[in-house]
């Protein structure tokens, strides 16, 4: 599955992310599963909301995990390991305003997701891939 | 029974097949199959918000009929608050109470005063817990079922609380029971209910058994409280009616029983989906509690109240003044917080998979992404699903068929009428005769009619 998201486009914020929890509901992922998948896949969307020009969500789905990947056209992360970190943010002021930018974005993402991959390129855009495991109870 | 009881019900002669509910229901239920809506059961939540949009009135919710009052020797009425608001301002709860009491039962216990004693279990709990944030209210039952339904992972959030009817209905009970030495199956005890959802709560409850025995729909004894008003208008009973408690009929009225903790509340099944979608994507932790009501405005919007909600709003405002500025003492209530808990854990109900095995779910949700992009995205429900994707997941599920889309159905109209044409220039090569204007033409005439010939041939 995949999703265009367009930078600053708030009113559309989440769609995507409703769009993938509904998919993996029909798919019958487990609970906490999806719960963690709808959180990467919300922060990684209004990431490219808050920061980049345009972008795309993609989501795989797998019996035993949910890739998700959020790749952007933007102005990219100088320095990963510091956005990593709680409450550092790089949104400007009118965007912290509206309650969103508040630097929790990526350090939610890697505590929801087993894995994360982050790669970017300063003035052309940030890849993101985040993998959830499902942990399948046999419920 | 069956697996879901259902209080929501369709008559199937006043249904047109018309399509305006299956676009409104929240959980997707509905569907239009050989010209009549059909409810798929196990998805319903009973909402009524069909039964509001409905322009030809064929839905409509099973309440009891009032000779189910025979059957106990001793029957106490429930008021929903709500059902104060329905009254011109001069009618106050005392004249209500005594057109019940006026009506044939033989005593009323009233929600509102339940409501109080649930307000202060509430605010206990929200005080001593510190697990998931916020705590969601467990009183509206079409919210409850719509979390079974869509929101799976929330359902933690609910209070583990019981409702205000259901612990009016103890109290009522218990103090029956005492008062009158009454054994517990000669009380009937009938809830006057503001919406289908309440029906459901009390005919398919979590727990063992509901303390309501049944329940009469507001709208359909109106006119009988409003006859019985005369007997009582001289001398009407006391009542009770806490504005505290009074004020949960309408949105924000649980929020400022419960007062200093409790922060959101949002009404309209629709708003409380956006709500809900936004807790489920790890927001709104910094709130402790959300009142979330399915109908607009609170209970006094609820589909089976017979006044107008903005009226019944105003109504319910000048009341709670009234009724604050005369307040009487309670009864005391049980401290136990265990008297006050949910009857038993709320399951989820994952009724929107497509397969139980993953794998084949995952190879059938692929299709039902590449039927999604051949159809054409209208949305115009005339297949009788509520949009495109519904109509892909109902053909990937084996209920429906691509050409219910009108619009796929003239598509294929379309290269049939071509292929008839086609067909029907085609001539027998006994009859085909060459054309005289041109010797060419004739040659290619006949040329391509042995093809064909030819062709055919080999198809048989
Ligand atoms: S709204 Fe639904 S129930 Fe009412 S007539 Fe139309 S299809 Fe039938
Ligand atoms: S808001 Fe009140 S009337 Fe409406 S469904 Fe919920 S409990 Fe029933």
């Amino acid at each position: 599955m995949e999703f265009s998201v367009c930078g600053m486009d708030f009113n559309r914020a989440g769609e995507a992310a409703a769009q993938i929890k509904k998919a993996l509901q029909l798919v019958g992922m487990h609970m906490d599963t999806m719960r963690r998948a709808v959180i990467v896949a919300y922060e990684a969307e209004l990431n490219i909301v808050i920061h980049a020009r345009q972008g795309r969500l993609v989501a795989h789905i797998h019996p035993d995990r949910v890739e998700l990947e959020a790749i952007d056209e933007g102005p990219g992360i100088p320095d990963i390991p510091r956005a990593m970190q709680e409450g550092y943010s790089t949104a400007p002021a009118h965007i912290r305003k509206m309650g969103f930018g508040a630097g929790m974005g990526l350090p939610n993402i890697k505590k929801s997701a087993s894995q994360m991959r982050l790669t970017s390129e300063i003035n052309v855009g940030t890849r993101l891939t985040a993998t959830i495991i499902n942990q399948t109870s046999g419920d | 029974m069956s697996r879901y009881f259902h209080s929501v019900m369709l008559d199937q002669d006043k249904c047109k097949g018309c399509t305006n509910c299956i676009k409104h229901c929240p959980t997707e239920a509905i569907r239009v199959r050989e010209g009549r809506a059909v409810i798929i059961e196990e998805r319903c939540i009973d909402c009524g918000e069909c039964i509001r949009i409905c322009p030809n009135r064929a839905k409509l919710a099973i309440t009891d009929p009032l000779e189910r009052l025979a059957d106990y020797q001793y029957t106490i009425a429930l008021p929903a608050p709500s059902l104060y608001a329905q009254f011109g301002p001069e009618v106050l709860p005392g004249s209500i109470i005594g057109a019940l009491l006026s009506m044939g039962f033989d005593e009323v216990y009233e929600v509102a005063v339940g409501a109080v004693a649930v307000s202060n279990a509430l605010h206990r709990y929200i005080e001593s817990q510190s697990g998931h944030r916020p705590v969601i209210s467990s009183a509206c039952p079409a919210v409850v079922r719509l979390m079974q339904v869509r929101f799976p992972g929330l359902l933690e959030h609910i209070a583990p609380v019981e409702t205000p009817m259901e612990i009016s209905a103890r109290l009522a009970r218990e103090k029956a029971r005492q008062e009158h030495d009454l054994p517990d199956n000669a009380i009937g005890v009938f809830f006057i209910t503001p919406c289908p959802a309440k029906v459901t709560a009390i005919k398919q409850p979590f727990g063992e058994r509901s303390y309501v025995d049944g329940a009469f729909s507001m709208s359909a004894i109106y006119g009988a409280v409003l006859r019985h008003l005369q007997d009582v208008a001289d001398a009407p009973p006391d009542s009770l009616s806490p504005a505290l408690g009074v004020g949960w009929g309408k949105t924000g009225g649980e929020n400022q029983a419960i007062k200093k903790h409790a922060l959101l509340a949002v009404d309209g099944i629709h708003n409380v989906i956006n709500v809900l979608e936004e807790i489920e994507r790890g927001g709104l932790t910094d709130i402790h509690y959300i009142e979330a009501q399915a109908c607009t405005g609170g209970c006094i919007g609820g589909p089976l109240t017979p006044q107008n909600p903005f009226v019944a709003r105003v109504r319910m405002e000048r009341l709670l003044k009234v009724l604050a500025a005369g307040e009487r003492p309670l009864p005391a209530f049980p401290d136990d917080p265990e008297y006050y808990r949910l009857a038993g854990p709320i399951p989820p109900r994952p009724t929107l998979k497509l397969s139980s095995d993953i794998n084949r779910a995952i190879g059938m949700l692929e299709e039902v992404e590449r039927i999604t992009a051949e159809l054409p995205g209208l949305d115009c429900g005339s297949c009788g699903s509520p949009n495109c994707r519904a109509l892909a997941e109902d053909i990937v599920r084996g209920y429906a068929e691509s050409s219910y889309c009108v619009f796929k159905l003239r598509e294929k109209l379309q290269l049939l009428a071509r292929e008839i044409v086609d067909l029907a220039h085609k001539q027998p090569p006994a009859m085909g005769k060459p054309e005289k204007h041109s010797k060419d033409s004739a040659i290619q005439n006949k040329n391509a009619d042995q093809q064909v010939g030819r062709k055919e041939g080999t198809d048989l």
